[in-house]
């Protein structure tokens, strides 16, 4: 089986990100408190399907796009 | 001697709160400006210190730099904050960073504080939100804090101003202390970085290994650094084979790593942390795939309801008042050309924009209340896939609707944009949002043609069409935005990420300070434009070439013999006007505007403004107030309501209504944008393919409107 990433959750469902696909997009994402080892959940879908709100280790909630969602894989 | 202002800055995180500590701390005492050489927006402001221990008193410079994720910039306006702190010769380099940070989010808000830290400035941290922190049943331990991070630690409450004396306190103490204290830093240097560091700190004369790093890493945001030691910067780069992004990840996660074991100590968490249930429970409504819009398009309408419904009270008392204040001047100041200047020229300008007055202060206002309960960024997310349809961004979403107020702040927000491309493409379509200074215009037309009727029994019928004034200049803005991505070519991919902020209720002080300043300014600028412009216009339409209008004058009279003395009077003016420079103007572009319905009346005001286009209104007032009979003042829209056209009939047709709104909708009247696209873009390429296709559009919209309806 292929590894999951955050734009395959679940509404609701929660997971831990395990790392990154891609190496710009990680810089941004790190900065955003989106580390290794975090907790995401995810909250919210945009009302067309895209962007979505995730929310990060339980403090805040983070709006991304699914393509930038895709490159933060979970376990 | 007087002593030299401390100079201190704010660095934060967005929506850390830092913009509500510049309030609490500056209060009225700020400004508005640019830091230099960039359109980047610079709040600064002062306060003034308390002396201690016999100390004298001291001023102190507050600059509240854009909020940041962290010291590597990812748009233009992040830049500003490094370009400042990493040039000890700037202007507005601070002697102390306040380090404002969110409570409830300590690790990542740590992150951006460690790095600023580490450049080696005096640093504060200021603790705000400890109120959400306990919401969300989080305690921060602000001793512990200090201790771990080696740094003062204030709690403050920016909302309340709660902690502003101990901040101050704090900020007083770090400055009169001599010796600096020992630096910690919380990123160490790995394999041949240390080397690297050493031999940039030599090149450069720092005393600070992260500056150096900053040096190597962002030395081309840097305009401090001229283009020779870039060019030595990336030989370096090259010599120590330094990866670039390997580097700022690993430092990221090394800095993660310093901070966990800190936040462990210094917060207590009862049990798993939460948002705060109401966000939470607005959010599943306001992000709804249909409540969502709704709510968003009954936003909308209430806005545009207040700028026409509500706003007509205190407008028609302004409008009543300038009048009669127009005419008691004329009466008290003795005849001649100089009251002539003052009451037709000058009042007359004035007074056509001063009764926008409330119409500007609503719209900012409300504005300013989306962004600040924390519901723009809702608007964000609901229209990012819309909008990256036409090419566009989430984040187009500001600019686009700032724009409805003035487009050259709204271009100055794009800066927040980080795809090149994208910014481009809201840079060019924004002055098609239907911005205030189009407001007069619209206001004045659409009182004119379309009666104050109610439909469905709220909703006024000029309140209406109004809106689709507006919506039609965001279908123009949207879809003249998806013409243009098919010719500009996209370079790199964009991207959204955008943090939510929590709802908040809007700090009704700084609402009513948005709206102040914004009327302020309108009043200056516009004010001063249009004073100019009154002057220039009036003496161009009392006075001709030659003895043109005394001859214009006699045949009129003549002609008219049989005719009462008002009409002959009527007449005169009409003919003196049409044989004056400004006529001789209107006359020669009427043939090119024939064809829109427009006469050459209506010619010298499109030419007058293309300087701005609030400018119209009052050129229409003094047209029409030096042509029209001269003992009663009228006001405009009753001069607009009299004025005939050539074949006598009335000027002002539904027609000619409808192509003049068109012809604003769409044309690029307003010499500030250009100037702004111009800065913004770097040349005066985007600014000229800009206006060259705003003014055809304009014209071909209008003239398709006139040959319609007439």
């Amino acid at each position: 089986m292929s590894v999951r990433t955050v734009s395959q959750l679940q509404k609701g469902e929660k997971a831990i990100i395990r790392s990154f696909t891609d190496r710009v997009m990680s810089l941004k994402l790190l900065e955003m408190g989106c580390v290794p080892g975090c907790e995401v959940r995810l909250d919210a879908v945009a009302p067309l399907g895209d962007p979505i709100c995730i929310n990060v280790g339980g403090c805040y909630s983070l709006s991304l796009r699914l393509n930038e969602a895709s490159t933060i894989e979970i376990e | 001697m007087k002593q030299e202002n401390i100079k201190i800055a704010l660095v934060g995180n967005p929506n850390a709160g830092k913009s509500t500590l510049f309030n609490a701390l500056t209060g009225l005492r700020q400004k508005t400006g640019n830091f230099p050489g960039v359109t980047v927006e610079k709040k600064s402001g002062t306060f003034r210190l308390a002396g201690s221990n016999g100390s004298a008193d001291r001023d102190v410079t507050v600059v509240d730099l854009p909020g940041t994720y962290s010291v590597y910039p990812k748009s233009a306006d992040e830049g500003v904050v490094m370009d400042i702190l990493a040039n000890p010769k700037h202007p507005d380099h601070p002697a102390v960073v306040v380090v404002v940070v969110d409570a409830s989010n300590l690790q990542r808000n740590l992150l951006l504080f460690t790095e600023i830290s580490d450049l080696g400035i005096p640093t504060i941290l200021a603790l705000n939100m400890l109120d959400v922190a306990a919401s969300m049943k989080l305690t921060v331990n602000a001793v512990q804090l200090a201790m771990q991070l080696n740094v003062p630690v204030v709690k403050i409450n920016a909302r309340t101003s709660e902690g502003i004396p101990g901040l101050q306190q704090a900020i007083r103490q770090v400055v009169e202390k001599t010796e600096k204290p020992a630096q910690k830093y919380f990123y160490v240097p790995k394999g041949n970085e240390p080397a690297l560091i050493e031999e940039v700190r030599a090149l450069h004369a720092l005393d600070n290994d992260y500056v150096a790093l900053q040096y190597v890493c962002q030395h081309d945001n840097f305009s401090f650094l001229a283009q020779p030691v870039r060019a030595k910067l990336d030989s370096l780069i090259e010599k120590y084979a330094f990866d670039e992004t390997g580097f700022l990840a690993d430092e990221t996660i090394a800095r993660y790593k310093t901070i966990k074991p800190i936040v462990e100590k210094s917060v207590k968490s009862e049990g798993a942390t939460e948002q705060p249930l109401w966000t939470r429970k607005l959010d599943k409504i306001l992000l709804h795939p249909l409540w969502g819009y709704v709510t968003f398009a009954l936003i909308l309408m209430v806005i545009f309801q207040a700028i026409f419904a509500w706003a007509s009270y205190p407008m028609d008392w302004l409008d009543e008042n300038t009048a009669s204040f127009i005419s008691w001047v004329k009466e008290v100041l003795p005849k001649g050309v100089l009251n002539d200047l003052i009451t037709d020229g000058v009042l007359a300008g004035i007074g056509g924009v001063i009764i926008f007055i409330p119409q500007i202060a609503i719209l900012f206002g409300l504005v300013s209340i989306l962004e600040e309960s924390g519901y723009m960024a809702r608007v964000m997310v609901i229209m990012d896939k819309v909008m990256r349809r036409f090419g566009l961004n989430g984040r187009s979403v500001v600019p686009l609707i700032s724009g409805v107020a003035c487009a050259v702040p709204a271009i100055m927000t794009t800066r927040s944009i980080s795809s090149r491309h994208e910014r481009l493409l809201t840079i060019l379509v924004t002055p098609i949002m239907s911005c205030s200074a189009r407001l007069p215009i619209y206001s004045i037309l659409i009182a004119l043609i379309i009666p104050s009727t109610k439909v469905l029994g709220i909703f006024n019928m000029q309140g209406l069409v109004l809106f689709g004034l507006y919506f039609l200049g965001l279908g123009g803005a949207l879809a003249s935005a998806w013409i243009l991505s098919l010719f500009i070519k996209r370079t790199e991919p964009g991207y959204f990420m955008l943090e939510m902020p929590t709802y908040k209720v809007p700090r009704w002080g700084h609402v009513g300070f948005m709206m102040y300043d914004s009327v302020k300014s309108f009043v200056l600028e516009a004010g001063k434009v249009i004073l100019a412009i009154s002057i220039i216009l009036w003496v161009l339409s009392s006075y001709g070439p030659g003895d043109h209008m005394e001859v214009a004058e006699q045949q009129a009279v003549r002609a008219m013999s049989q005719a009462p003395e008002e009409e002959v009077a009527a007449a005169v003016a009409s003919a003196r006007l049409e044989s004056s420079y400004a006529g001789n103007f209107g006359r020669f572009i009427e043939p090119v505007i024939r064809p829109l319905g427009y006469d050459w009346k209506i010619g010298i005001a499109l030419l007058a403004s293309f300087a701005a286009r609030e400018v119209f209104v009052g050129t229409m007032a003094t047209i029409y107030s030096i042509s029209g009979d001269s003992e009663d003042v009228l006001t405009v829209k009753e001069r607009l309501m009299q004025e005939k056209n050539d074949l006598g009939g009335v000027m002002y047709t539904p027609a000619v209504c409808y192509s003049l709104l068109i012809f604003y909708v769409f044309a690029m009247m307003c010499m500030s944008t250009i100037a702004v696209v111009y800065r913004e873009t770097h040349g005066w390429k985007w600014p000229l393919i800009q206006l060259g296709y705003l003014m055809v559009l304009a014209y071909v919209s209008a003239f398709a409107v006139y040959q319609l309806m007439s």
